[in-house]
């Protein structure tokens, strides 16, 4: 898993029906110090995270499993929200 | 696994079910030969109890975090499995 912010959203009308009702956020990960660290990509938001928010998310085979009883076909997912870092 | 050095812990009240009750912490990697920190920070699960500072084994594929936990596979993927005391290597 890995920190990001929000920091936009797409949308998708055409997509494949396993993808219907989920909502795709642009993030932009983030070092423990919450400076961008690497490039950006889309995330399945498995939380109902803001844009500007702190999140996790969890990337490779483990983000099809954000939704319990549903498997997704995602490459990253948010699943958490980040209310503070102690560091 | 990745060895890497612990340096934060995330508090998060909206999150995944599978999070509840555990212990989220960052962990910054460090080649473990060198001993140089490298790569990008993980945000990884912890039973063990580890603190800020610590030198720790990181399992970063889904499967040893779902064994740990003894939970089905869910999405979480990062876990800390052990407190490192010491690394040999040959160079």
């Amino acid at each position: 898993m890995r920190l990001a912010k929000v920091i936009g959203k797409v949308w998708a009308t055409a997509k494949d029906d396993s993808l219907r009702g989920l909502r795709f956020s642009v993030i932009q990960p983030l070092n423990y110090r919450r400076e961008p660290e690497g490039g950006t990509l889309v995330a399945i938001d498995a939380i109902g995270a803001g844009e500007d928010e702190t999140v996790f998310y969890v990337g490779g085979a483990d983000a099809t499993l954000a939704f319990p009883g549903r498997s997704i076909p995602s490459d990253a997912s948010i699943v958490g929200i980040v209310d503070r870092v102690h560091t | 696994m990745t060895v890497g050095r612990v340096v934060g812990n995330v508090v998060s009240t909206v999150k995944h079910p599978l999070y509840n009750g555990q212990k989220i912490l960052l962990v910054q990697p460090v080649d473990p030969v060198h001993g140089k920190p490298g790569g990008n920070t993980v945000v990884a699960v912890d039973t063990v109890g580890v603190g800020i500072g610590e030198l720790v084994l990181v399992a970063t594929e889904g499967r040893a975090a779902s064994e740990i936990l003894k939970v089905p596979r869910g999405p979480v993927r990062s876990i800390i499995v052990g407190i490192v005391d010491e690394i040999e290597t040959e160079t």
